[in-house]
């Protein structure tokens, strides 16, 4: 073999920060031969997707509307994912909390009450985290492998969508679609900039941002996450209770879910549609793993990928690319996120080049 | 007395089934050589939109076939190298695959939707054929579904009974104690790997050349997951994923037939069904911790690195 590698003493915590730089570099460097393949401009086309969305002030609105919901589930997911329990149902725990919380506003349709969006906004994440506590109680009481039944929750929890806005909720004056009604103003959030649509969800987002950062770096709970996830006889011995934290982990997560879910439907959208996210809650694992599992590096993961999806949206009316496109940079993305992060254990040995001795342990 | 309005039913279970079939049994000498790949969603509809476009463009459904395994197995590939080579979590790359997957099938089906194609011919043999129930109910099937169930015979004989079989199996149970004795853990998880991907992407293929012979954006439906499901419901035993994926197969076909009679729920509702059913499969099957824990094989979604 030409190369071969060395497992490092220690994990590199340079790599840890240099290895997403790199990711991202060689996403867009294979993004652009994929355009050359689809005989687009790949120049022009990458200017399309990630320069172009962001060059108004209205675009950076929108960017920080598409990246609410991915920061919010992204540390939501992030406490399970370091202590190695999976949750990958969140876009279920999405739709319920918006769910929960979007019925209150259809059930108190016209009702002036300033106390109705936090009302809502609670009913969400309770949503989120009653769809979350299913895989959790499953795994916990019966060993069930959270990572198939929190996604089987998933496309049940799509489908109590749909027969919602079929059945009982559709509008009444909706000439038929399967949407619920428009929510009245007060159960809309605040604009927060003029003539954008950027609302109060985005703050609240940086305050949950800022509370997981307290949790990962300053409190014990944080600490017994890691360590379940890192060694989890020595968690074991330690005494910390793994149910205990199957249940925190899928409760934090579900209920950053369905926070995120309510700020959709009560903020950029304003009714219940049939789609409410495109696919938040898986883009969110990838936002998780390129922010390396830490609140501030998932807030800079989150504005990128938001503008993956900004991207494919502007590709999609300028260039008449099939914004699919976003798919596909996104798992590319991770592909090569997660074959840099050899680089974090391992270090790369070439031919000729001695083989580093490792210190005796 | 007459069964014949059972046999139309019959005929559709298998159907569903077949698709499911594939990927499980592709799944189980995955995971029997100590690999969780979580991406057969995403290997299966590349397959499908692979399968779909060369059927399509060619017109010869065994082109459209070749392709679609093709197409599983290079998805399979970019797993292994990752998982193999660069040692990234198993889970997480996975995961990844079925993203790419279902992102990349949009973009290549994008120019197919709309389109549809002929399917497969169905097995006709002289006398066989033609005997009423015992004919359609066994002899009157396109070449796929026979391959689905040759392919559960081969892997039950291959892990039991060969030697390389049972070194997957051995890779599996103790990479350590396989690579130490001199066995190539990297080339034998490769394989299986690859095995799995093809597999994954001929059950695609069913779905978009016979199944529902026309392109659908995400039209595996979450197929992928419920033949994982499928594993451990067969106790990682590749006979037991047969009588999985017809039983799934059937609760599909019911929740159709329902709708069809009209039945005082909604679509909605009984879609639900395969998805709870999967749930409920899985807490009957894990349930009892010693058990499963034997069953499943002692290295499953643990990298294997020579000097670590």
């Amino acid at each position: 073999m030409l190369i071969g590698m060395d497992l490092r003493p220690n994990p590199s915590r340079l790599m840890v920060y240099i290895s997403p730089i790199i990711a991202v570099f060689l996403t867009i460097l294979a993004a652009m031969i994929m355009f050359k393949f689809l005989d687009v401009d790949p120049i022009q086309a990458i200017k399309t997707f990630f320069i172009e969305p962001i060059s108004s002030l209205e675009g950076l609105a929108e960017l920080c509307i598409k990246a609410t919901p991915l920061i919010l589930i992204g540390v939501g997911l992030s406490f399970g994912f370091q202590a190695d329990i999976w949750n990958i149902g969140a876009e279920g725990q999405l739709t319920i909390g918006a769910l929960a919380g979007g019925g209150l506003a259809i059930a108190f349709y016209n009702t002036e009450s300033v106390l109705l969006l936090p009302a809502m906004l609670l009913a969400g994440i309770l949503g989120g985290m009653a769809w979350g506590a299913i895989p959790a109680w499953l795994k916990s009481k019966f060993n069930t492998n959270e990572i198939l039944s929190s996604l089987m929750m998933t496309y049940v929890g799509l489908l109590v969508l749909g027969y919602l806005i079929h059945g009982p909720w559709k509008d009444p004056e909706g000439q038929n679609f399967p949407e619920s009604r428009l929510f009245h103003d007060a159960a809309v959030l605040p604009i927060l900039l003029e003539e954008t649509r950027l609302n109060i969800g985005s703050l609240i987002a940086l305050l949950v941002v800022v509370a997981a950062l307290v949790i990962t770096t300053r409190h014990v709970i944080g600490f017994q996450i890691k360590v379940l996830g890192m060694a989890p006889l020595a968690a074991n011995f330690a005494g910390y209770k793994e149910k205990k934290l199957i249940w925190l982990t899928f409760m934090l997560s579900g209920g950053c879910a369905g926070l995120a879910g309510i700020i959709e439907v009560s903020g950029a959208i304003g009714q219940i549609v049939p789609t409410i996210s495109p696919g938040y809650g898986f883009t969110a694992i990838i936002v998780a793993f390129l922010g390396r599992l830490h609140p501030i590096g998932i807030v800079f993961a989150g504005l990128l990928m938001a503008l993956t999806y900004l991207g494919g949206d502007s590709a999609q009316i300028t260039m008449n690319l099939p914004n699919a496109v976003t798919g596909v940079f996104q798992g590319m993305l991770l592909f090569f996120l997660l074959a840099s992060d050899v680089l974090i254990k391992y270090r790369i040995r070439f031919r000729g080049s001695k083989r580093v001795k490792e210190p005796i342990k | 007395m007459s069964i014949e309005w059972l046999i139309p039913i019959i005929l559709t279970i298998v159907t569903a089934a077949t698709p499911l079939l594939f990927a499980a049994v592709g799944e189980v000498v995955v995971e029997k050589a100590g690999v969780l790949n979580l991406g057969i969603e995403g290997m299966m509809v590349m397959g499908a939109i692979t399968a779909f476009a060369v059927a399509v463009s060619t017109d010869s459904s065994v082109l459209a076939i070749l392709a679609g395994a093709f197409a599983g197995l290079l998805m399979s590939l970019i797993f292994g190298v990752l998982t193999i080579y660069f040692q990234s979590n198993q889970v997480a790359t996975g995961l990844a695959l079925t993203i790419f997957g279902l992102g990349l099938s949009a973009l290549i089906g994008h120019a197919y939707v709309g389109k549809t194609f002929r399917g497969l011919p169905k097995l006709n043999l002289e006398g066989l054929s033609s005997i009423p129930i015992i004919g359609p109910l066994f002899f009157n099937y396109d070449s796929l579904v026979y391959l689905s169930i040759l392919s559960v015979i081969f892997v039950t004989w291959f892990l039991n009974k060969t030697r390389t079989g049972m070194l997957v199996r051995a890779v599996g149970e103790n990479h350590d104690a396989a690579h130490s004795i001199g066995y190539s853990v990297t080339r034998i998880r490769l394989g299986a790997i690859l095995f799995g991907g093809t597999m994954a992407g001929i059950g695609g293929t069913y779905l978009s050349v016979v199944y529902t012979p026309l392109w659908v954006e995400n039209m595996t439906a979450g197929r992928g997951w419920i033949a994982l499901a499928l594993v451990v419901f067969a106790s990682w035993k590749p006979w037991r994923t047969f009588f999985g994926a017809y039983l799934f197969g059937g609760i599909t076909i019911f929740q159709l037939y329902a709708q069809g009679m009209g039945v005082e729920l909604s679509a909605q509702i009984l879609s639900m069904l395969p998805y709870l059913a999967t749930v409920i499969v899985l807490v009957l099957i894990s349930r009892d911790k010693e058990k499963s824990r034997l069953n499943a094989p002692a290295c499953l979604g643990r990298n294997f690195h020579a000097s670590g």
